[in-house]
């Protein structure tokens, strides 16, 4: 661990204020708590909120994963894992399975979660409802009056536009059929996952200096209509790698003929599926 | 019987303008009620005492015989959304511009809880029917509408969750005249039909000799006037109110 910080950057005081927001995250699931948020020395596109939540709960025991789009080797996850390097010392996995700490962008790892575990989401606008209701004031009261018919009619104009609910990322899910909460720009694919999940997951917004979270086992539905049920969507093929025809996949321009090919998002899931079949 | 709404004693200040000043008024079960008076009489805020949007200084509200100060902040919304509507002058005011139609319509009842797309959707197609807009326009945008349909537009949305009480402040105001009496025909034989209970604020006594059972004058913020509308029309107590039923004759 490099000198001159304090363990994972942030001082003592910030961290335990950020960990009591999480603690009233935690205790209300799914409703949006607001923090001191600090200045970083990262960008705020670079999950600034979801780096503060790790560093708050980050201990030197720990294991990291961090993962943007599925994928452990992309320069925003590389340059945060390595952050947390230098200023905590913690050991980095690409392992899912490995992590205690896992801090992620646009996905959930395909591989099931332990109770063991914890997922940091990084968010970039935690209120669901910002698009339907530009006024913060009333967004608030919504949340505290349970009143989401807004959110309904948006699903409703999608089905009466596009025959279908057209909501592929950051699809509206209600916590624990109290809250409506924003998932962060993950796939509608994941949204099941987030369902009764054993692992404690919770979301850093650093430019809203919002916390959310849900804690283990907390039930997680999608908006939907009776008649027209929420569905996890994927691309209807098998991924070119791993042969997976259950994990999201990514469709990859091969060369400039107009080749493609689908591949697996989660790329330490289909690594470990063609080790295996090696 | 009972009233539907009691209201007594309201009373509201503006700085030194009494925008209210010891109102009193009852709406009975199946009553269209108007309110007149000239422009800035207490009109508009009384009927926001009533809906309560606004609360008065003094005085109560009693809708089904409980204050409506007393209901908290959650009641008073689900209350605003199932039993009550409220039909504003400007359409842009009571709808939503960037949502369909149907959308428009099905709001109300998804606030309610309606999870049935297809329910919501046939609901959306009776009811524009029943305002006269042709159902096809049912994914049209309302800026697409003109005036007219726009304010058959809030009606319909407003109407589609079966309010026993309606406020309606001045719903033809904006209107030309020959599209001004196509809708008080509608409203007319949708508030027969519907049996609500009606509060509408309006200029025009034609409008509220068509509609209304009883008639309320306002002046600057006081009740002069009150009686069943042929009485009060045809023979005005109070100069005031002699005023106004003339000034609409010679005009
Ligand atoms: N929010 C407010 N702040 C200050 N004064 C107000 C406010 N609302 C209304 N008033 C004043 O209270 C008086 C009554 O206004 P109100 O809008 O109720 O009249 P009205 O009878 O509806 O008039 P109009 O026919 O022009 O719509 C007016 O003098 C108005 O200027
Ligand atoms: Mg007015
Ligand atoms: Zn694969």
């Amino acid at each position: 661990m490099e000198q001159g910080y304090n363990f994972a950057y942030l001082d003592e005081a910030t961290k335990r204020m950020i960990r009591r927001a999480i603690l009233k995250a935690v205790a209300i699931p799914g409703h949006q708590i607001p923090f001191g948020a600090r200045e970083m020395p990262l960008p705020y596109g670079w999950g600034t909120g979801g780096i503060q939540v790790t560093a708050s709960i980050i201990g030197p025991n720990d294991t990291l994963k961090v993962i943007d789009q599925g994928a452990d080797d992309t320069t925003n996850a590389i340059s945060i894992r390595r952050f947390f390097a230098r200023v905590a010392g913690v050991a980095t996995t690409e392992h899912t399975a490995e992590a205690s700490i896992i801090q992620t962008r646009h996905r959930i790892p395909e591989r099931a979660l332990r109770e063991d575990q914890i997922l940091v989401y990084q968010v970039p606008m935690p209120e669901p409802l910002f698009r339907l209701e530009p006024r913060v004031a009333e967004t608030r009261r919504m949340h505290a009056l349970a009143e989401y018919g807004l959110m309904q009619v948006r699903l409703y104009e999608d089905i009466a536009r596009l025959g279908r609910i057209g909501t592929a990322y950051n699809y509206p899910v209600m916590v624990n059929a109290r809250y409506l909460m924003s998932p962060s720009p993950i796939p509608a694919f994941d949204n099941p996952k987030m369902d009764r999940m054993p692992a404690l997951q919770l979301f850093g917004a650093g430019r809203e200096k919002r916390i959310y979270a849900v804690p283990p086992y907390t039930p997680v539905k999608s908006l939907d209509f009776d008649d027209h049920p929420f569905r996890a969507i994927r691309a209807p093929h098998a991924c070119t790698l791993c042969g997976s025809t259950s994990s999201y996949l990514d469709e990859v321009v091969t060369d400039d003929r107009g080749g493609r090919v689908f591949v697996c998002s989660d790329t330490d899931y289909c690594q470990s599926r063609r080790e295996k079949a090696a | 019987m009972t009233p539907l709404l009691e209201a007594s004693g309201l009373s509201l200040r503006f700085g030194a303008i009494r925008a209210l000043d010891d109102v009193a008024i009852d709406v009975w079960p199946g009553e269209v009620l108007a309110i007149v008076g000239e422009s800035g009489s207490g009109k508009s805020t009384l009927l926001r005492v009533l809906s309560g949007q606004q609360a008065a200084e003094a005085g109560t509200v009693r809708y089904d015989g409980a204050d409506i100060r007393s209901l908290s902040e959650a009641a008073l919304r689900r209350l605003s959304r199932s039993d009550w509507g409220f039909v504003h002058q400007n359409p842009r005011d009571g709808l939503r511009m960037a949502i369909s139609a149907g959308g428009n319509i099905g709001e109300r009842l998804m606030a309610n809880g309606a999870r049935h797309y297809g329910d919501i959707r046939a609901e959306a197609l009776a009811w524009l029917s029943r305002v006269e807009i042709d159902p096809a326009r049912i994914d049209a945008l309302p800026r697409t509408f003109s005036g007219g349909m726009q304010q058959r537009l809030q009606i319909a949305r407003t109407l589609v969750t079966r309010p026993r009480l309606v406020f309606m402040d001045e719903p033809t105001g904006g209107l030309d005249v020959s599209v001004q009496a196509k809708l008080l025909d509608m409203l007319r034989g949708l508030v027969r039909d519907l049996g609500l209970s009606v509060v509408i604020v309006t200029h025009d006594i034609a409008a509220a000799r068509l509609l209304a059972h009883r008639i309320v004058v306002m002046r600057h913020g006081r009740v002069v006037e009150e009686g069943l509308t042929d009485r009060v029309l045809d023979d005005p107590q109070h100069p005031y109110t002699q005023l106004l039923v003339s000034s609409v004759l010679a005009a």
